[in-house]
């Protein structure tokens, strides 16, 4: 028995966050918010380099070779939890992550194919399967969907769209005839989401026939993942108070030395720490433990989602005035917290699926 | 991460599988707890004699003598639970003493205490706590002075758990008064028959005597009772403390509680409902599972941890804090679903669970409290953990009462 993670595993990480604490500095993350795209280009070309894209991808399907790691959604875990951490501009968890797996899941090999060549990156609307909002849902038609989808993630160098339709899995291609875009403006902006408008646009039906199963394999993973990226940017919250604590004086001392100051930063960290081991094995569970790995997602997307809010909170706060202003850029992490919150259904909404997993209520 | 265990362990378990299994009548029921029970002391001696208690303990003070192993300590703890069936005794005397002794203790006093203590014979009680020195334990003040070959201390002692039935106490008592406070301290045994020692029970919140007050007036006892070196005290009681704290928070325990209050609000209705389908009482009971599979895992990680004999720094240091708050939060869930039952106490006709909600939400405070209170978790927590400053000392008579 070990719970913990493997050398493999450990330099994986470590690979990733070296390469994005260069890469993805506070100065770029402003730029992309500010519009400039080079970050998220750069990025998308810098993870592919370190292969981070073929992690989730199976070494072959049906016959046909991949090329990809076969890795699973722990390792995918890791890396998206180093995102977050760097508050890093990329569709990483929609469309290395989810896509792969529905896509995996339903048994695709060709569209998989297209991901590993590049020639498609995947946005995923899924938002409709956790909670369709009034207005939202696709209908499909023959070979045409019609209909909205909200809140599509993983947009920023996104080709193709992941939808469902409620029962089908189905892809459109960004910029075709009937696919009409309108950018959202989210309190994160190191990351974009859009909603799609459908008017009778060519939809390509997902291979298989277990599209449930795949979706929902898809949004387990992907709160997984969201849980991870809360983890990642909450820890560094965490670092980035103690450290401006430990720095800035007042009545002739660290404030690192009053104990109102202190108790906070150990608050934070003891509600912390155990998110990291819960969202470990949320992550292990979706590829080894298929029992628990829905309510283990649930729970850990829950849960992270409110240690994540009181992290961003107390940093701020720790922080005093100068967390509450734009020239620290703390903001960045606490808004891309707060977004996870609410991405494939906020706490409350997610802890009462897990209630009806186990039979609570009906 | 591999959760499985190797063929090794596996057969392990098997064997003690094997042993409750043949074992049952021989263990006494889970909630015996007194002290002298004949059939409790009769199962310490079985569970010694087949390394189910003391199991890494040096064979020739009564242990087994196996190497320290924290995945087979686990699958121990384990099944004991699975079966239902009580562990080896645990105490003060067991879990702080007997350490203390293996690595300070003289051979005299390894071979004199440390079997009795093993085998349940002999129940110790901690003196360190007084009225004046709690958070701030080294400014204790019971003072032990030499005359001849005794110490004679006078001074008094608080929260002492099982004052009322130990045979014996290990104490910390003050015997270089122009010393630092931390260097004047000394660490002794004393029997709780000596003239001159007076226990007191100590009613709590919970209406039950959980701790006493000890109050020594000339009481002797002979120099040799001492552990360490005079003025060492401090450094002998700080090996035991850091067992204390591993002691408490056991994440099973916390999830097997929540199942419990999950059961209450399947099976009870209000209005004809069931308590479950008050969506905010659900909502609070899935909070609160959140939390408790996160300790859970986190207490993997500790066990994973100690197996490979490696610290698990931040992981280990906020058990004490986040464990007992999560227990307290638990009873008080189980509390407000009940409403007005809740409330019940005692004997009360109509109680559920005789009460035992109540109980755990005042006790769980108590343990909030206790054993470092949370505030000094906190400060270990931002210092050990995060690298934070110690708060300056004042200097002398800064402060003054207005």
């Amino acid at each position: 028995m070990y719970f913990g993670l493997n050398e493999d595993q450990t330099m994986l990480q470590d690979s990733v966050r070296r390469y994005l604490e260069d890469a993805s500095e506070l100065e770029a993350v402003r730029g992309f918010a500010e519009g400039d795209m080079s970050l998220a280009n750069n990025l998308q070309d810098g993870l592919l380099e370190l292969g981070v894209p073929f992690v989730l991808l199976p070494e072959a399907l049906n016959g046909q070779i991949l090329g990809g790691l076969g890795m699973g959604v722990l390792e995918a875990a890791l890396i998206q939890e180093q995102l977050g951490r760097h508050v890093a501009p990329s569709g990483f968890a929609a469309t290395y992550g989810m896509a792969v797996i529905g896509l995996r899941e339903a048994g695709d090999e060709d569209w998989l194919s297209q991901i590993a060549s590049g020639a498609a990156v995947m946005g995923v609307g899924m938002t409709e399967a956790t909670g369709g909002r009034e207005g939202a849902g696709l209908t499909p038609k023959g070979d045409k969907v019609s209909g909205r989808a909200t809140f599509v993630m993983g947009a920023e160098n996104a080709t193709h769209f992941l939808l469902t339709t409620g029962e089908q899995l189905v892809v459109v291609k960004r910029g075709a005839a009937g696919v009409s875009e309108t950018a959202l403006t989210m309190i994160d902006k190191t990351r974009h989401t859009v909603t799609l408008d459908l008017d009778n646009a060519a939809a390509h039906l997902v291979a298989g026939n277990n599209h449930a199963e795949a979706q929902s394999r898809m949004i387990d993973a992907g709160r997984v993942l969201l849980a991870a990226d809360s983890l990642g940017a909450a820890a560094m919250m965490l670092e980035k108070a103690v450290d401006y604590a430990k720095d800035r004086e007042q009545f002739n001392r660290p404030i690192a030395s009053f104990q109102a100051v202190k108790h906070m930063c150990a608050e934070m960290a003891a509600k912390l720490e155990p998110c990291r081991s819960l969202v470990w094995y949320a992550a292990y569970a979706q590829d080894n433990v298929p029992d628990e790995a829905p309510l283990m997602s649930r729970l850990a997307k829950s849960h992270m989602s409110e240690v994540g809010k009181f992290v961003a909170r107390t940093s701020t706060e720790v922080h005093g005035g100068m967390g509450f202003t734009d020239l620290l850029g703390l903001h960045y992490w606490f808004k891309r917290i707060g977004a996870n919150r609410q991405l494939l259904g906020g706490p409350q909404a997610v802890r009462e699926e897990a209630a009806k997993l186990q039979g609570f209520v009906a | 991460m591999d959760l499985n265990f190797t063929q090794e362990y596996v057969d392990f378990r098997d064997q003690v599988r094997g042993f409750l299994d043949t074992h049952k009548d021989q263990a006494p029921a889970q909630g015996d707890r007194s002290v002298r029970s004949k059939k409790r002391l009769a199962w310490q001696k079985i569970l010694l004699e087949n390394g189910y208690a003391a199991r890494t303990l040096p064979s020739e003070y009564g242990g087994y003598g196996a190497e320290p192993d924290a995945l087979r300590a686990r699958i121990i703890a384990e099944e004991f639970a699975r079966a239902k069936m009580p562990g080896g005794i645990s105490g003060q005397g067991i879990n702080m003493l007997v350490p203390t002794l293996l690595e300070l203790g003289t051979d005299e006093q390894k071979a004199k205490y440390i079997r009795p203590t093993l085998e349940g014979e002999m129940v110790w009680c901690q003196g360190y706590s007084e009225p004046g020195a709690g958070s701030d334990l080294a400014s204790l003040r019971t003072a032990a002075v030499v005359d001849g070959d005794d110490f004679v201390i006078n001074g008094q002692k608080i929260w002492t758990s099982t004052a009322q039935f130990a045979d014996m106490m290990f104490c910390l008592v003050r015997t270089e008064p122009d010393a630092p406070k931390h260097q004047g301290i000394s660490y002794i045994l004393i029997d709780m028959k000596t003239p001159g020692i007076e226990v007191r029970p100590l009613m709590t919140m919970t209406g039950f005597a959980e701790f006493n007050e000890v109050f020594f007036t000339d009481v002797r006892v002979p120099v040799t009772s001492i552990v360490g070196n005079r003025g060492e005290g401090w450094m002998v009681a700080n090996a035991t403390l850091t067992h204390e704290r591993g002691m408490l928070g056991d994440p099973d325990a916390a999830l097997s509680r929540l199942r419990q209050v999950a059961d209450i609000m399947q099976n009870e209705q209000v209005d004809g409902a069931t308590l479950m389908d008050n969506q905010v009482f659900r909502d609070r009971l899935l909070q609160l599972q959140g939390e408790a599979y996160a300790m859970k895992m986190n207490g993997m990680r500790l066990t994973t941890a100690a197996s490979e004999k490696k610290s698990a720094g931040m992981a280990g240091l906020l058990v004490k804090l986040q464990g007992c708050e999560l227990n307290h939060q638990i009873a008080e869930l189980a509390i407000d679903v009940m409403g007005e039952y809740g409330m019940l106490f005692e004997d009360s006709p109509f109680i559920r669970d005789k009460g035992m909600w109540q109980t755990a939400y005042m006790f769980d405070l108590g343990l909030i409290i206790g054993g470092g209170s949370a505030q000094i978790q906190k400060n270990i927590i931002s210092e050990r953990g995060l690298g934070m400053p110690r708060e300056p000392k004042p200097a002398p008579g800064t402060f003054k009462a207005n």
